[in-house]
């Protein structure tokens, strides 16, 4: 596995300067549009890691289908007023978030350095994946086989957490409707 | 290993340009086949001034688009107003590189593929890259600063997601029959003899290609009803629906990024075209019977083969091309409740159940 390391830095600093711009843009559909930018970044990275269909679902699921949905709730809901004003925030608060921010970054460089790096290749490398047929075929026939119980656990879990948000949905127009609702 | 590796630099870069032509001379050519056509249609004549059969008017429409004066109004949010255009193109094109259009030949040794990426992912691919249309969209809606342009990429937002995963959900039938997601094998599989009906076995002398849409009847219904709504065409461009939002998303634009957010509406109905050709109607295969019409030996007999296979494909993604073109001169809009209400309570059940019935068939062994 080659990484070219010009390609690397391009995704990786096109992920943290969009992720920067997500958290200083006042504007929330400005944020989600760089959101968006950050997983394109990612999944770079991830396709430049053999890993495909890790890049593709990044792309599919993250920027196709929520980010669209969150832009839809955001403009349905017109947030275009800032909830906050960055002005009015108390000295004594940034400088405890600037310490928390260096001690987060701290953290990481530590864990980074202090962490082997793995020589050996695990149980699946590039080329066993690519001998067994490929990403796809190799991550759907171990869902489907070794890892069934919790991929169904998983959507049991999603399908509770659907039918959770329709009740709450329901019941809560029921309240404010008047009992209007059928 | 430095020569062979250059000579394959060169032949992806001419895919990439011939593809890149292809796909460009798409919006032009399209623009003339729908006006014409809606002329036909509606009893009129169209455009038929300029060149054979008016069919140079594209060719002015491009250079009036290129020329005019491209303003940018003053309440925009400039950036991404700018972007948005562009945004919508992007995926368009890149959407198109996963799709085979012939099979593979042998040219001194050297296999070659007609496709630029031969991606193991393929379908993935391409909706992953398919759903990312809709941010130009949302974006040129929103940052229009515009009532009826925010309508239009709201609509165009909630109707992308519920289509979406019907669109998703459908073309699963596809690779549960097929077993793979790659587009080539998908496409190989196809070539295959159709033998049964469910439980009914077809009688021997009935030689059918085994065909998506034999195998996934009712998923290619839905897969065709779910990309005219990707593809925002009539009847689902709510988002532009002139009668009730004026024009939609693109209502503060004019000139080339007007013109830019057309040639993505057709250069995606073409990659719309071309899946479902590769997916339901056998890709490249069809025209193969050819070969045994010409005395044609060796090297021009695999080349004849090529330009067989290409004709099919061309001729199948043509076909539905015009498709698109009929049905949107012949069925009225939605109402846009009525498009929520098919997309969920109507699409969604369906193609769970078609995968539901592909296990079925799948695990008794019918397909």
């Amino acid at each position: 596995m080659d990484i070219s390391p010009v390609f690397f830095y391009l995704f990786a600093g096109l992920a943290l300067g969009c992720s920067l711009l997500v958290v200083l843009k006042k504007n929330p559909v400005a944020s989600a549009f760089n959101l968006v930018m950050v997983f394109f970044a990612f999944a770079g990275i991830y396709a430049m890691l053999d890993a495909h269909l890790i890049a593709a679902l990044q792309v599919l699921v993250y920027a196709g289908a929520i980010m669209v949905l969150f832009l839809f709730v955001i403009m349905l809901l017109n947030a275009d007023v800032p909830s906050f004003d960055l002005q009015r925030s108390h000295p004594g608060a940034r400088v405890v978030a600037g310490l928390l921010c260096a001690v987060l970054l701290l953290a990481f460089v530590w864990a980074f350095k202090n962490s082997p790096s793995p020589v050996e290749p695990g149980q699946f490398s590039a080329s066993r994946i690519e001998a067994a047929g490929g990403n796809t075929r190799v991550v759907s026939e171990l869902l489907f086989s070794e890892y069934i119980l919790p991929f169904e656990l998983t959507s049991v879990l999603l399908l509770g957490a659907i039918v959770g948000a329709v009740a709450i949905a329901k019941r809560k127009q029921k309240v404010g409707a008047g009992g209007g609702v059928k | 290993m430095l020569e062979s590796m250059s000579l394959f630099h060169l032949l992806t870069f001419l895919k990439f340009a011939v593809i890149l032509v292809i796909i460009l001379s798409v919006a032009p050519v399209m623009a003339w086949v729908e006006r014409r056509g809606s002329a036909l249609m509606q009893n009129r004549l169209g455009p038929n001034r300029i060149g054979p059969l008016g069919l140079f008017q594209s060719i002015c429409d491009a250079i009036k688009f290129l020329f005019k004066e491209d303003p940018i109004p003053g309440h925009v949010s400039k950036f991404y107003y700018a972007l948005a255009p562009v945004v919508s193109l992007v995926p368009a094109f890149m959407t198109f590189a996963v799709v085979p259009f012939a099979s593979t030949i042998e040219v001194d040794g050297r296999v070659l593929g007609f496709q630029l990426a031969d991606l193991n992912v393929g379908l993935l691919y391409v909706f992953s890259v398919a759903s990312l249309g809709v941010y130009g969209i949302i974006m040129g809606g929103w940052s229009s600063n515009n009532k009826f342009a925010l309508l239009g990429g709201l609509r165009s937002s909630s109707q992308m997601i519920s289509y979406e995963l019907s669109l998703g959900l459908s073309v699963i039938g596809i690779i549960m029959a097929f077993s793979s997601v790659h587009l080539g094998e998908i496409v190989q599989g196809q070539a295959e003899v159709f033998r049964q009906i469910g439980p009914f076995v077809l009688p021997e002398w009935l030689q059918v290609p085994k065909w998506g849409i034999l195998v996934q009847p009712l998923g290619f219904i839905i897969f065709i009803t779910a990309a005219f709504a990707e593809t925002n065409r009539l009847p689902f461009d709510l988002p532009e629906g002139e009668s009730e939002i004026v024009a939609g998303y693109h209502l503060e634009y004019g000139a080339m990024k007007f013109s830019m957010f057309m040639m993505a509406e057709y250069i995606n109905m073409f990659v719309a075209s071309s899946l479902i050709a590769t997916l339901y109607f056998g890709g490249y295969h069809g025209l193969h019977w050819v070969l045994n019409l010409v005395p044609l030996e060796g090297m021009s007999r695999e080349w004849m083969r090529i330009a067989l296979e290409l004709g099919a494909f061309f001729l199948k993604v043509a076909f539905f091309m015009w498709f698109f073109v009929w049905v949107r001169w012949t069925l009225p809009r939605f109402r846009y409740d009525q498009v929520m209400e098919l997309g969920w309570k109507v699409m969604l059940p369906i193609s769970l159940a078609n995968i539901f019935l592909t296990a079925f068939a799948v695990y008794y062994g019918w397909i």
